[in-house]
C-alpha cells in the first residue's frame, strides 16, 4: 500500500477502480476556499451541504460560550452584528509576527492578543478566547474535509493545499500546520499559479509557454512556464504581495465613507458593523461592473436617508487603473527572468476573481500583444475555482496518477534566493531565486580564530546584496569543532529546499569526520511585502548596493592585511628587514587605519596594494625561512598566505559572488 | 510527510566520483547537446521527483529527494554555458580567479595584460566622471568617451564568450583523442579568458555606474 507509487512508474494505471484512499485538492485563499478531486479524468469542485462551491474564508465564533464556530456564508452574517468575533483574510497572517501585520490591521475589525511580544507567531483574541493564524485556517480546512467526506461518505485525510508562489518557509510551515490542525495529511504544498496551469494543461498536452496571471483577492501572483509533453516546467515566478481585489473594494469603500460623512455628519469608520456593511455594498458594485455600464450603491443608513451613488464602469476603470498597472511591472520583471519577449508566450491563463474585471484583461492582453497575434486570454475555467482544480489534478498525480495524469509531472521553482550573511553583512547567495527545487548547494565554512569551536551561520532569504536589507530565516551554531589552528576547520553546511519549498540544513566537520544535524526552525516569516519590496528594491538598489558592497569588500581586506602585517611582525624574519623597510611598513599600515575607517573604497585599495608591495620582500623572506628550515609545512602555508595569494584552505567567509 | 522530522539522518552524500556530467552519463566535454540533455532531464525527472514517491516510505522519499535535487543542480550547473564551463575547470583542478579573491580584488589585481592600457585610460576617465558627479558638473565630451568605451567593452565581451566557445571545441577534441597536454592548454586558456570575462563585465558596470550618476 505505501509503495503503490512505485509499483506503478513506468506502469501507471487508473487509479479510478482502486479501493485507495482519496486525495483531495484544496485551494485555501484570501478570500474563497474549495476543495475539488478527479473524477473520471477531470477535476471538479465538491461543493458544500448549500450546494454552493465556494466556502469563504470566514470564520465567526459567535457570543453565548458554546464554542460553537461558524465558517462560510453563514459567517458573513456575524460580520454586520459582531464585526469583532468574526475573523477574514486570515491567511495574510499566517506564518507572521506582530511587527509585519501593523499596516493589515488597521482594516481588520478583529484584535490581536494584548500579551503579544514581537517575534512571536500571532495570536488573535476573539471574545477572550486566543487563536493563532494556522487555527483559524484549519476551521476552513475542517469544513472543506466534512464537505468533502460528506460528498464521498467515507473519511478524507490527505490533501494537496495550494500556497501563494511567494510564500517563503515560515508561511508555508504555517499553512502545514493549519492542515494537520484539520487532521489532514498535507502530502504537497502546490504553488497557486502553477495549479491554475495544471488545471489548463490537462487537455492542451503540447509544447510551449504559458504565463499564469493571478490576481486573487489579497494577492498578485505571476508564474511563466514551459510546457513539454506533460512536464509542466516553471522557469520564472514573481509576484507583487500586498495587491488584489481588496484594494480595489478598499479604494470604493474610502470614498463612499466620506461621502457618507460629508452628506449625512456621521462618522461612519466608527461603526465597525457599518463599515462591513458599506464594504459589502461596494464590492457588489464592483462585481456589477464587470458586466454592466453602470451601477448604483446604496446602502441603509440608521435613521437617516439611505445614502446612494451612481458609478459608471468610464469612472472606475479610472479610478483602478493605477493600482491594475501595478501588476504589470512584476510580469515583465518575470518576462526578464526567464529571457523571453511578450510575444513568446503562447497562452495567456487569467486566474483569481480580479481577472474578471474587463480593463485586466484588457491591460494584460495588451502587454502581451495578443490581438495582434490573434491570440485570446485563457478564461475558460471559472477564475475562482481553477487554482483547486489544479490542486486535484496535482493530487491524482501524487495518489498515482490516472490515465488522465500519467504521463504529467509538476517541476516548481523556489521564489526567493536562498543566501548567507558573510563576513561584513554581505550576503552570499547559494541556492538563487527560480531555481528547480528540491534544490541544494554545498558551501565550505571555517574558523577565523585559533582553537575557535563553534561558526555562526546566518541564513537569509532576499534579492538584496547585504543582509541586513533581506529577511532574515534564520541563525543557527556549528558547534564542537575541534580546537585547531584558525582556517583548518573545514565544515562542511548543506542547504537544501525540499519539493513543498521548505529548507532544510545539515553540517559536518569534514577533518574530524564529526556530523552534525541541524534542523532550521525559522523564528519568524518574511511579509508578503518585505519579499516583494526586496525582490523590486532589489532591481533599484543593485547599484547603490554594489559600491557598498564593494566597500564592506575593501574593509575586510585591510583587516585582513593589517593582521598578517601584525603577525608577521612577530616572526623572526621581521628582524631580517632594513630599518627602513619596517618603517616603509609601519606608516603604510598605520595609513590603511585610517582609510580604512573612511568611506573611499579606491583609497583603501589603493592603501591596500601599497602595503602589500611593502610586504612583498618580507613574504619572500618568510617563504624562503620555511623552506630551508626544519619547520616546514605549517610555516610554509602560513608564508603563502601572506603572500597574499589566498590561502588554499577555505575562506573564513564564504565566496562572493558577482553576476 | 515531507516535514522536517524526515531528515533525521544526514543525506547520503554523492557516491564519490559522480560529478555533474555524470549525472547525464556525459564524458566531460563543453558543446553539448542540450536538447538531449533537457530531454534526459525531463525523463530523469519522471523516474525520481517526490511527486511519484508521496505516498512511499520515508526513506524512498528520502532516496527522491536526495536524487533529484542532485539532478536538479547538475542540470543548473550545465545549462548555463558559462557556469558549465566554470565548474568543469573546477573539476579539472583549476582555480579561478574567482575563488582566489573576492571579485573586487582580483579586479584589482589581474588586469589582463593586454587590457593595461585601455583600463589606465578608462580609470582616469571614470574617476573624472565621479568628480564631475560630485561637483554636479556634465562634460558632454566625456560622456561620450565613456560610452563609447561603455560599447567597446561590450563588444570585447561578446568577443571573449565566442572565444571560450572555439575553446570548447579543442577541449573536447583533445578530450575524445585524449591528449592531455593540449586538455591542460585548453582548460588554461579558458580559465584566462573566463576571468578576462569577468574582468570585462565588472568595467562595463563600473561605466554604466558612472554614466548613470
Amino acid at each position: 500500500m505505501e509503495d503503490r507509487s512505485l509499483v506503478q512508474i513506468g506502469n501507471s494505471t487508473d487509479s479510478a477502480n482502486a479501493p485507495a484512499e482519496r486525495v483531495v485538492g484544496i485551494d485555501l485563499g484570501t478570500t474563497n476556499s474549495l476543495v475539488a478531486f478527479m473524477q473520471g479524468g477531470q477535476p471538479v469542485v465538491i461543493p458544500g451541504e448549500d450546494g454552493t462551491n465556494l466556502v469563504p474564508s470566514v470564520v465567526a465564533f459567535p457570543a453565548g460560550g458554546d464554542k460553537r464556530v461558524v465558517v462560510g456564508y453563514p459567517a458573513h452574517r456575524y460580520l454586520a452584528e459582531s464585526a469583532d468575533r468574526v475573523v477574514y483574510s486570515a491567511k495574510r497572517l499566517m506564518g507572521r509576527g506582530l511587527e509585519d501585520v501593523q499596516e493589515e490591521l488597521k482594516l481588520f475589525p478583529f484584535r490581536l492578543a494584548r500579551d503579544l511580544q514581537p517575534g512571536e507567531a500571532l495570536r488573535l483574541d476573539i471574545g477572550g478566547q486566543q487563536y493563532t493564524p494556522p487555527e483559524i485556517g484549519a476551521q476552513v480546512l475542517r469544513q472543506l474535509k466534512r464537505n468533502a467526506e460528506r460528498y464521498f461518505g467515507v473519511a478524507v485525510t490527505k490533501a494537496v493545499v495550494t500556497v501563494p508562489a511567494y510564500f517563503n518557509d515560515a508561511q508555508r510551515q504555517a499553512t502545514k500546520d493549519a492542515g494537520r490542525m484539520a487532521g489532514l495529511d498535507v502530502l504537497r504544498l502546490v504553488n497557486e499559479p502553477t495549479a491554475a496551469a495544471l488545471a489548463y494543461g490537462l487537455d492542451r498536452q503540447k509544447t510551449g509557454m504559458v504565463a499564469v496571471y493571478d490576481f486573487g483577492g489579497g494577492t498578485f501572483d505571476i508564474s511563466i512556464l514551459r510546457l513539454d509533453d506533460g512536464i509542466f516546467e516553471v522557469v520564472a515566478t514573481g509576484g507583487d504581495t500586498h495587491l488584489g481585489g481588496d484594494d480595489i473594494d478598499n479604494l470604493l469603500l474610502a470614498i463612499a465613507l466620506d461621502d457618507i460623512a460629508g452628506s449625512t455628519g456621521l462618522d461612519p469608520r466608527s461603526n465597525g458593523e457599518l463599515v462591513q456593511v458599506v464594504r459589502k455594498a461596494v464590492t457588489d458594485a464592483k462585481i456589477a461592473l464587470s458586466s454592466e455600464p453602470a451601477t448604483r450603491i446604496v446602502v441603509e443608513l440608521p435613521g437617516q436617508e439611505p445614502y446612494a451613488r451612481e458609478l459608471t464602469r468610464e469612472q472606475f476603470e479610472q479610478l483602478i487603473r493605477p493600482t491594475i498597472e501595478r501588476t504589470l511591472a512584476p510580469v515583465r520583471a518575470a518576462l526578464a527572468d526567464a529571457q523571453l519577449t511578450p510575444e513568446q508566450i503562447d497562452e495567456v491563463v487569467m486566474v483569481g476573481g480580479s481577472t474578471r474585471i474587463p480593463l485586466v484583461q484588457h491591460l494584460v492582453g495588451e502587454l502581451f500583444r495578443l490581438e495582434a497575434r490573434g491570440r485570446k486570454l485563457h478564461t475558460e475555467l471559472n477564475p475562482d475555482e481553477v487554482v483547486a482544480l489544479g490542486a486535484a489534478v496535482q493530487a491524482d498525480i501524487l495518489a498515482g496518477g490516472s490515465a488522465a495524469t500519467a504521463d504529467m509531472l509538476l517541476l516548481d521553482v523556489t521564489p526567493l534566493s536562498l543566501g548567507i550573511e558573510a563576513l561584513g553583512g554581505v550576503v552570499a547567495k547559494i541556492i538563487h531565486r527560480n531555481s528547480t527545487i528540491p534544490a541544494s548547494e554545498t558551501e565550505h565554512f571555517t574558523t577565523g580564530v585559533d582553537g575557535q569551536t563553534n561558526v555562526a551561520v546566518h541564513v537569509v532569504q532576499g534579492e538584496r546584496e547585504l543582509s541586513k536589507d533581506c529577511r532574515s530565516l534564520a541563525r543557527f551554531d556549528l558547534k564542537g569543532i575541534p580546537p585547531m589552528s584558525a582556517g583548518l576547520p573545514r565544515i562542511e553546511v548543506r542547504f537544501l529546499i525540499d519539493a513543498n519549498g521548505i529548507l532544510h540544513v545539515s553540517a559536518r566537520e569534514q577533518r574530524s569526520g564529526k556530523e552534525a544535524e541541524i534542523e532550521v526552525k525559522p523564528t519568524y516569516g518574511l511579509t508578503d511585502e518585505q519579499v516583494e519590496t526586496m525582490i523590486l528594491d532589489s532591481f533599484d538598489n543593485a547599484e547603490a548596493d554594489f559600491e557598498q558592497r564593494q566597500l564592506i569588500e575593501a574593509r575586510v581586506e585591510a583587516d585582513d592585511i593589517l593582521a598578517k602585517v601584525e603577525k608577521a611582525k612577530t616572526h623572526p624574519t621581521w628582524k631580517l628587514l632594513s630599518f627602513e623597510e619596517q618603517s616603509e611598513i609601519n606608516s603604510l599600515a598605520d595609513e590603511l587605519h585610517i582609510f580604512k575607517e573612511g568611506d573611499d573604497r579606491v583609497a583603501i585599495r589603493g592603501s591596500i596594494d601599497a602595503l602589500d608591495k611593502a610586504t612583498h620582500r618580507l613574504a619572500e623572506l618568510m617563504m624562503d625561512g620555511a623552506v630551508t628550515s626544519a619547520l616546514g609545512g605549517e610555516t610554509m602555508a602560513s608564508a603563502g598566505e601572506k603572500l597574499g595569494q589566498g590561502p588554499t584552505a577555505p575562506h573564513p567567509f564564504a565566496k562572493a559572488e558577482i553576476k | 510527510m515531507t516535514n522536517g522530522d524526515d531528515v533525521s539522518t544526514p543525506p547520503q552524500s554523492a557516491p564519490q566520483g559522480a560529478d555533474y556530467f555524470s549525472v547525464f552519463s556525459l564524458p566531460r566535454l563543453l558543446d553539448l547537446d542540450m536538447k538531449a540533455i533537457e530531454r534526459a532531464f525531463y525523463r530523469r525527472s519522471r523516474e525520481v521527483h517526490p511527486d511519484r514517491f508521496a505516498q512511499a516510505s520515508a526513506e524512498k522519499q528520502q532516496w527522491s529527494l536526495e536524487q533529484t535535487s542532485l539532478l536538479n543542480d547538475a542540470y543548473r550547473a550545465l545549462k548555463d554555458p558559462i557556469a558549465r564551463t566554470e565548474y568543469l575547470l573546477r573539476l579539472e583542478g583549476i582555480t579561478l580567479a574567482e575563488d582566489a579573491a573576492t571579485a573586487d580584488r582580483q579586479e584589482k589585481k589581474n588586469v589582463p595584460p593586454e587590457l593595461l592600457a585601455e583600463v589606465f585610460e578608462l580609470n582616469m576617465q571614470l574617476e573624472e566622471m565621479r568628480m564631475n558627479a560630485q561637483m554636479g558638473e556634465d562634460d558632454p565630451q566625456l560622456r561620450r568617451d565613456l560610452e563609447q568605451a561603455q560599447a567597446e567593452f561590450a563588444g570585447q565581451f561578446a568577443g571573449i564568450e565566442a572565444a571560450i566557445r572555439t575553446e570548447w571545441g579543442k577541449w573536447d577534441a583533445a578530450s575524445n583523442s585524449d591528449n592531455s597536454a593540449d586538455k591542460q592548454a585548453a582548460a588554461e586558456r579558458m580559465a584566462a579568458l573566463l576571468d578576462k570575462r569577468r574582468y570585462v563585465r565588472n568595467l562595463v558596470r563600473d561605466v554604466q555606474q558612472a554614466l548613470g550618476n
